[in-house]
């Protein structure tokens, strides 16, 4: 157990199971969230060359997510980085639904 | 078109029908007006302004709108607030761009990428991101108050309008929407239709400039500054259009519909009892079609049992002892649901849909006949298989469904197997119709034709030849009609010719005596039946 979690990196990954792929409707909720969060939180189509920005929906839809690929999320800094990752996991594993607290 | 220049009248769509005389009032989003630059800092205080301007306008039409309408609004605002997206371009205007320069090139480019995806729900984002690029245009170019003066009643002529533009306009006084483009199957048609605001798509090219125009959005005209005479008319028209929805209420009241002394059953089409709210729909005769689809892209994934119970037995108790048919989940073709249809099929509307994928995933399928032959015994049910090539496959079904009721008996909940029907929109299963046990027929004439035409329905571009009044569609209804009257079976029709007054005629002379409509077309094909048996001549 560390004391302090500031330099730590937390991952995660997750099917994407949305119909249409990571489309307008889903981006925005993704980077909702995402801006609810400290900490910096990266995702990325699995094995892309890039870490892309989860609170930017631009570059979220950018992405072109399939439906059926899986993301990859990482965060860091801030105290909450691993409640990040769990929430957005939560988030595309549930299938984005309406209510997201 | 006789009649000086002044005269002139514009032929183009129906999007929405209705009739709107008024003002002439063009919208276009004014491309020309000149921006005078200012320094580095004015031109990033003016887009900052400018983008939180839109931003709060886009938030107040969100909250006015909502629904499904503040859902498209939504994608604006987040992009507005993506910091990683407007910072780029400010870094341009930080390197001697121009606020409106910076801001139309990245946007443009964002546009031109989504237009270049191979993914039709990419591409249709575009419209809206080009809803944003012209507001924050317009802001930052002084304009902004341009939809406030708009005045009431007016005949709005764009060359496009963006759903946000037409919800900025008070419709409250009337006036109706000419678009030089459009598509009547655009966001803004189903609003316009939603607030019955008249709306005429595709006209062309139509003059910058006129005083009064009249819009019929029956005729698909547009005519600018009218003489008496054309006046005249159209006040006839419209005349003729009000005495005649006049007269559907009135007729819709009646019990029955009858036709040649025979009567005529007319069922709705419905997705759940949330459109049982409709006026009319109390004066249908039952509902002749329940889709069961909509429960597949709930949140949560596939609905269980219990929630599919609920929406079945809402439906029952509604209807009472009316008839309310349910089809079992037509999924797949164009309706793909993930971690239920196949993926990757070359050909999906001949691929693994309807009744074939439920009987090829049974565990989904059974829990649906679990909750409708529980709610069989809470009413007048019936239920019916889509897409269905073979007896084979009805039986199949039977029997799936007859071993679920006996399970559920053995666990001492009340349950029973309804009455099975099946849909006639394979055309093997037209021709060999007799072939089938079924307790009643109900023909999808949407799939029917575009199987016997082999024209893809949604193909734009095959329009012309999509004709269901085709001799051969009209044999295969005619010949099932006409087994169902020989062997005492009941065969009606719940695709689009139903609700259409053009292709009532055809149907009752093919043998149709029950037909199921969209609600809002009740009134007139109740009205329509009326006329023809009156009339007669139709014969």
């Amino acid at each position: 157990m560390l004391d302090k979690a500031d330099g730590q990196i937390f991952s995660g990954n997750v099917r994407l199971i949305h119909a249409v792929g990571m489309h307008a409707r889903p981006a925005v909720k993704l980077t909702k969230l995402a801006k609810k969060f400290q900490a910096q939180i990266s995702v990325r189509v699995e094995g892309a060359a890039e870490w892309i920005n989860a609170k930017s929906v631009a570059k979220i839809m950018a992405m072109r997510a399939a439906h059926g690929s899986t993301i990859e999320i990482k965060a860091s800094g801030g105290s909450d980085a691993e409640a990040a990752v769990a929430a957005l996991v939560k988030l595309i594993e549930t299938d984005f639904p309406d209510e997201v607290s | 078109m006789q009649g000086g220049a002044q005269h002139l009248a514009y032929r183009g769509r129906t999007a929405s029908i209705g009739f709107a005389h008024g003002p002439f009032v063009r919208v276009d989003a004014d491309t020309s007006g000149e921006r005078v630059a200012g320094s580095l800092v004015e031109e990033a205080l003016a887009l900052r302004k400018a983008i939180d301007t839109a931003s709060g306008q886009i938030a107040e039409l969100a909250a006015i709108a909502g629904g499904e309408a503040a859902q498209i609004l939504e994608f604006q605002v987040a992009l507005l607030e993506d910091e990683d997206f407007i910072e780029e371009i400010f870094a341009a205007i930080g390197e001697g761009d121009a606020a409106d320069v910076a801001w139309r090139s990245a946007l443009d480019a964002q546009i031109a990428d989504y237009n270049s995806a191979e993914d039709e729900y990419l591409k249709a984002r575009s419209s809206d991101l080009a809803d944003l690029r012209d507001r924050v245009m317009t802001i930052l170019r002084g304009g902004g108050a341009e939809a406030l003066t708009i005045p009431s009643g007016a005949v709005v002529c764009a060359d496009d309008l963006p759903p946000s533009r037409f919800l900025e306009i008070d419709w409250s006084g009337g006036g109706g929407l000419a678009l030089l483009r459009g598509s009547p199957t655009s966001h803004v048609a189903m609003l316009a239709r939603a607030r019955g605001i008249p709306m005429v798509v595709q006209l062309g090219a139509v003059p910058e400039f006129g005083a009064t125009a009249l819009l019929d959005g029956e005729g698909a005209t547009l005519e600018l500054d009218p003489n008496a005479e054309q006046l005249r008319l159209f006040e006839k028209r419209r005349d003729i259009h009000r005495k005649s929805r006049a007269s559907a209420r009135a007729i819709l009241r009646r019990p029955t519909a009858l036709w040649r002394g025979e009567r005529i059953k007319l069922f709705i089409n419905i997705q759940g009892v949330g459109d049982l709210a409709h006026a009319d729909a109390q004066y249908a005769d039952g509902i002749g079609l329940m889709r069961t689809e909509f429960l597949l892209s709930e949140p949560g994934g596939l609905p269980d049992e219990e929630a599919q119970f609920a929406a079945y037995d809402a439906v029952l108790r509604w209807a009472g002892e009316r008839p309310v048919t349910i089809r079992t989940f037509d999924a797949g073709g164009d309706k793909p649901v993930p971690g239920f249809t196949t993926d990757g099929e070359a050909n999906p509307f001949l691929g693994v849909r309807g009744l074939r994928l439920c009987l090829a995933r049974p565990e989904i399928f059974t829990v649906q006949l679990r909750a409708l032959a529980r709610a069989a015994v809470r009413g007048n049910l019936k239920v019916m298989f889509p897409m269905v090539t073979s007896a084979d496959e009805l039986e199949a079904g039977r029997k799936l469904f007859a071993d679920v009721v006996q399970r559920l008996q053995a666990e001492g909940i009340a349950a029973m197997l309804p009455e099975l029907g099946i849909m006639v929109e394979v055309p093997a299963a037209a021709l060999s119709v007799n072939t089938f046990k079924a307790a009643f027929f109900s023909i999808g004439s949407n799939d029917l034709a575009q199987y016997v035409l082999a024209c893809d329905r949604s193909n734009g571009a095959l329009a012309p030849l999509m004709d269901p009044l085709h001799p051969a569609v009209l044999e295969l209804i005619a010949r099932t009609a006409e087994h169902g009257r020989r062997a005492g079976v009941s065969v009606s029709l719940c695709g689009d010719m139903a609700s259409d007054p053009r292709c009532v005629p055809a149907l009752l002379n093919c043998g149709l005596r029950e037909l199921s409509v969209t609600t809002s077309a009740l009134a007139q094909i109740k009205q329509t039946i009326d006329r023809l048996s009156g009339g007669g001549g139709l014969g």
